[in-house]
């Protein structure tokens, strides 16, 4: 077994050493009563050509995002991703590498993470943020709850327009934690902030919104905090694209507490949805009531600068019962990817991706908006996803366009029976104008 | 040359550097780029009519501005400042830093599974379902568990999703019961997953020979208990001797028995869950399964539950009709969601791969070298250590430094530190908790016993270190890129991101 190094010789001299004469003898602890008495019931091992063969076989069942013109996101977006990503983020080095508990070790896994920490402090504006989570809807779950903690308030006010997975996950989360759920209807895509602040009473620990919203909407970030800032309560920002804030107003521009964010989007592969990167960020002042891993700078017995996790009494293997998150293992090699991404994109790049987006998702919006019969479902200014009411049902339109190898958008009637005509296309930009012009083309020839 | 010998100080080899690698935001210079992205190709129009300046960011970012050979030389510089599984032995006791295959990542990374996105529509996706569902079928029968969801991304994570489901379950059955049960040898996850459940935590201590006590946990068990959170074997690496009159019990007030599966590397193919008298339990995919750890996660966290908690599992599950998979949201009594989508599915396909490779025969040897390797170890470090409980031990052990401690002023952190200078990754330390000075060692079964003999003789030569020049374990470590690091000043005045 190529995994398995030792002989039978080398197995002989260790059971020696050991005093036993078989290995069976090792599980002797075991009681009989619950002792397989036979082999699992699993396929035979298969060599690796074999298993390669059966694996590419399993992977070409799919349609991958390399054979289909994609415009789906709602959450998960096809961003081109750079070279280096693969060879530097993914190298054995990091890959393999346990977490840093032993610091003089892992310096390099810390510092970059240290470095991750404050990429994506730079991105939303925030003053801290942690070294990961699960992904974009656990770390709203965690910002409710640190929210509530923060506030001794026990409801989340959440806007309808955030991922409906994400609030799903959301109430899952928080429902044994004597904090109750409401959501906040829409009003024409967004959240609109006079309803926020008619809900808004002080049992409200926080206002959830997510900008660009759900629908591709951007909110108005600035009434919504100070409508939650005016009661007392936080505003939490859930972001699911951050390359949007290579342009858009960062949420803390707009005074928010709490960032929980999604980051596939920084060079993830989509990956039928994960490892995706939790993001998790708020203000300075909020720091000891941030859950999960936290790197800092120090400095050795010689005085040379060094990186080690720290604040650690916030987590469960000191605080067990009473930690801040009961969460261990997170998305570190995701972290990193997303640090490597944003390294090589830069202070240019991210402005540059990120136009690119607004523009191509805008110039589709528009030739869509322009056939007949289709029209945008709200007025309120996009990034790269945005929703129109199709004259034909989506989930329709979505069969004929698979035809031509295009991946259609999100039929919103999955989640808001409400809004069954309405399609959620996402442009990123990996389209090419062919690309829309080719997708305007069959709604064109559909209807 | 061997690892050992160079950061032992050999004369050969040159010394680790030791210059501070600056951070990326110092390299490189204003205007420098390092990416390549096409010009619009579609008409100009102002950004004013597409997005309106007011929600428009004041300033950019202040990202990097690096050419793209600036970025490879500072990771690649941070990833020669690493210790990773394909450097050395990293016998992290409760971790199983077992070897990562290489074909696993050359599977998953296949645009076949790595390029799908989740939304795409499941006839687009048959390949990646049927992954999961075989996957979902091997786990149940290794674990004698009938259903299993994937959709946890780490072992915390699916403790939190089992407590939930064994709540519901009960608010089902009209019984109230506030109480989770632990061991005061459980992983600091299992009381921290309780108390977001909504559950208080009431710990059992262990007894003489490392098993739960079992008189003190029947005097804790009642009507108000819902679960019992055990590990097994537990973090002494012992397996729970009395784990049938253990279930009885828990099973006798009417409660669950939940499995810790962070240690399910000892037992595979050799005993299942199921047959104990579990009722659920989580995989740590990234222990067990070889999918690697990424420097601190993705990890991939199924759990796996008996038939009376099928209803719960969080929505999707996924089911085949004939020859279709498909995924079933039609699921009323479920917990919810726990997370966006379905699982970290590349780390499932990893898991996978390392399951077809190895085979029921493969998985049975794996857990017997893993314990031949442990005992061996524990073998020869017995003399050389405390050893609080003297037993066959299964997957890893628990040494105690106790004796250094106390004869030579020698802590175990010291010890652990030393032994980076002989070019190893510590093992686990001050954990579990009921150890003084512990020392959680788990060499797992893909390490050969000439590596295990260097780790042994490193061990030793520390603790003859500890006797005979404690000064310079207390000072250790001395080859690695930095000496011993300030905790309390990290942590007094956290500087937690880079500023200029």
């Amino acid at each position: 077994m190529k995994y398995i190094p030792a002989t039978s010789a080398e197995r002989e001299r260790m059971l020696r050493a050991i005093g036993v004469p078989t290995v069976e003898d090792l599980f002797r602890d075991i009681p009989p009563e619950v002792r397989l008495r036979g082999p699992l019931d699993l396929p035979p091992a298969m060599p690796d050509p074999d298993l390669l063969g059966h694996a590419r076989r399993l992977a070409g069942l799919n349609s991958n995002c390399d054979q289909l013109i994609c415009f789906l996101g709602a959450g998960a977006y096809d961003h081109f991703v750079p070279s280096t990503v693969a060879h530097l983020a993914l190298k054995p080095e990091f890959l393999t590498a346990y977490t840093p508990y032993q610091a003089e070790l892992m310096q390099g896994e810390l510092q970059a993470i240290f470095e991750y920490q404050t990429l994506m402090c730079e991105l939303t504006g925030m003053d801290v943020a942690n070294a990961s989570m699960y992904d974009g809807a656990s770390a709203l779950g965690e910002a409710a709850s640190m929210a509530a903690d923060l506030t001794k308030r026990t409801r989340i006010l959440v806007s309808t327009a955030v991922h409906p997975e994400y609030r799903q996950v959301l109430r899952t989360f928080t429902s044994h934690m004597r904090i109750t759920v409401q959501d906040l209807p829409l009003s024409r895509g967004i959240t609109a902030p006079a309803a926020a602040l008619a809900a808004i009473t002080d049992e409200t620990a926080a206002l959830v919104i997510q900008s660009p919203n759900f629908f591709g909407c951007l909110e108005d970030g600035e009434a919504l905090a100070k409508a939650a800032h005016d009661r007392g309560a936080l505003l939490i920002v859930a972001v699911a694209d951050p390359i949007s804030l290579g342009l858009l107003r960062s949420p803390a521009e707009y005074e928010a507490d709490i960032v929980a964010g999604e980051g596939q989007a920084l060079g993830n592969a989509l990956n039928f949805g994960g490892p995706y990167l939790g993001v998790i960020a708020t203000r300075e002042r909020f720091v000891r009531r941030l859950p999960g891993r936290l790197v800092g700078r120090t400095i050795d017995t010689e005085g040379r600068p060094g990186y080690v996790l720290t604040l650690q009494t916030r987590e469960q293997h000191i605080r067990r019962a009473r930690a801040t998150s009961n969460i261990c293992t997170n998305e570190a090699l995701n972290a990193l990817v997303a640090a490597v991404y944003l390294s090589t994109l830069g202070r240019q790049g991210i402005q540059d991706v990120a136009e690119l987006n607004a523009r191509k998702a805008h110039y589709a919006r528009e030739r869509i908006a322009s056939l007949r019969g289709y029209r945008p479902a709200f007025e309120a200014p996009t990034f790269n996803e945005f929703v129109v009411r199709c004259p034909v049902n989506p989930e329709e339109i979505n069969r004929r366009l698979l035809e031509h190898r295009i991946l259609g958008g999100l039929p919103l009637g999955r989640f808001y029976p409400e809004l069954g005509d309405c399609w959620l296309v996402c442009v990123t930009e990996s389209r090419t104008r062919e690309e829309i012009d080719q997708l305007v083309g069959h709604l064109e020839a559909l209807q | 040359m061997s690892a050992p010998a160079r950061r032992a100080g050999s004369t050969a080899a040159p010394p680790l550097s030791k210059r501070p690698i600056p951070v990326i935001f110092e390299r490189g210079a204003p205007g420098r780029v390092g990416y390549s992205l096409p010009p619009s190709d579609v008409p100009e129009v102002p950004l004013d009519a597409i997005i309106p300046a007011s929600h428009r960011r004041s300033r950019p970012a202040a990202l990097p501005e690096v050419s793209e050979l600036d970025v490879v030389r500072h990771y690649t510089a941070l990833s020669h400042r690493n210790y990773s599984i394909d450097e050395g032995f990293y016998p992290l006791g409760s971790c199983t830093m077992k070897y990562n295959p290489k074909i696993n990542e050359d599977v998953a990374r296949q645009p076949g599974f790595a390029r799908l996105h989740p939304y795409q529509p499941a006839e687009l996706a048959q390949g990646a379902l049927q992954v999961l569902w075989e996957l979902e079928h091997d786990l149940a029968e290794i674990s004698g568990m009938d259903r299993v969801t994937f959709q946890p991304a780490a072992g915390a994570h699916g403790e939190m999703t089992a407590l939930l489901m064994i709540s519901r379950y009960f608010e089902d059955r009209g019984e109230h019961r506030t109480t989770v049960v632990v061991p005061d040898s459980a992983h600091g996850t299992n009381p921290a997953s309780a108390a977001i459940a909504g559950f208080q935590v009431v710990e059992v201590k262990s007894d003489r020979r490392g098993n739960i006590d079992l008189e003190a946990l029947k005097a804790v068990l009642g009507p108000q208990v819902a679960a019992l959170m055990l590990t097994n074997p537990n973090t002494l690496g012992l397996f729970e001797e009395q784990i049938i009159e253990v279930a009885r019990a828990v099973h006798n007030v009417g409660a669950q028995l939940y499995l810790d599966g962070a240690n399910f590397n000892a037992i595979l193919g050799i005993t299942r869950p199921g047959d104990q008298g579990f009722d659920v339990m989580h995989f740590n995919l990234h222990k067990t399964f070889t999918t690697p750890h990424g420097g601190g996660g993705p990890g991939a966290g199924a759990v796996g539950v008996r038939a009376h908690l099928v209803p719960y599992l969080p929505v999707p599950t996924i089911e085949r009709d004939g020859q279709r998979f498909a995924f079933d949201y039609d699921r009323p009594r479920s917990i919810g969601k726990i997370r966006a989508f379905y699982g970290n599915f590349g780390n499932l396909v990893r898991a996978y791969t390392y399951i077809r490779t190895m085979g029921p025969t493969g998985l049975r040897q794996a857990a017997e070298t893993a314990v031949l390797n442990a005992n061996y170890v524990l073998s020869r470090l017995r003399d050389h250590y405390d050893l609080p409980y003297d037993r066959v031990c299964k997957h890893e052990f628990v040494l105690s430094g106790r004796r250094q401690r106390d004869r030579h002023h020698v802590t175990t952190k010291d010890m652990a530190k030393r032994l980076l200078d002989y070019g190893f990754h510590s093992p686990t330390i001050y954990f579990p908790l009921i150890v003084e000075e512990a020392i959680m060692i788990e060499p797992t079964e893909t390490e050969s016993i000439q590596t295990l003999d260097a780790f042994i003789d490193a061990m030793i030569a520390i603790a003859g270190e500890a006797e005979t020049n404690p000064d310079l374990v207390r000072g250790a470590p001395y080859e690695t890129p930095v000496t011993r690091l300030d905790d309390v000043l990290a942590a007094r005045k956290p500087v937690l991101r880079w500023r200029p």
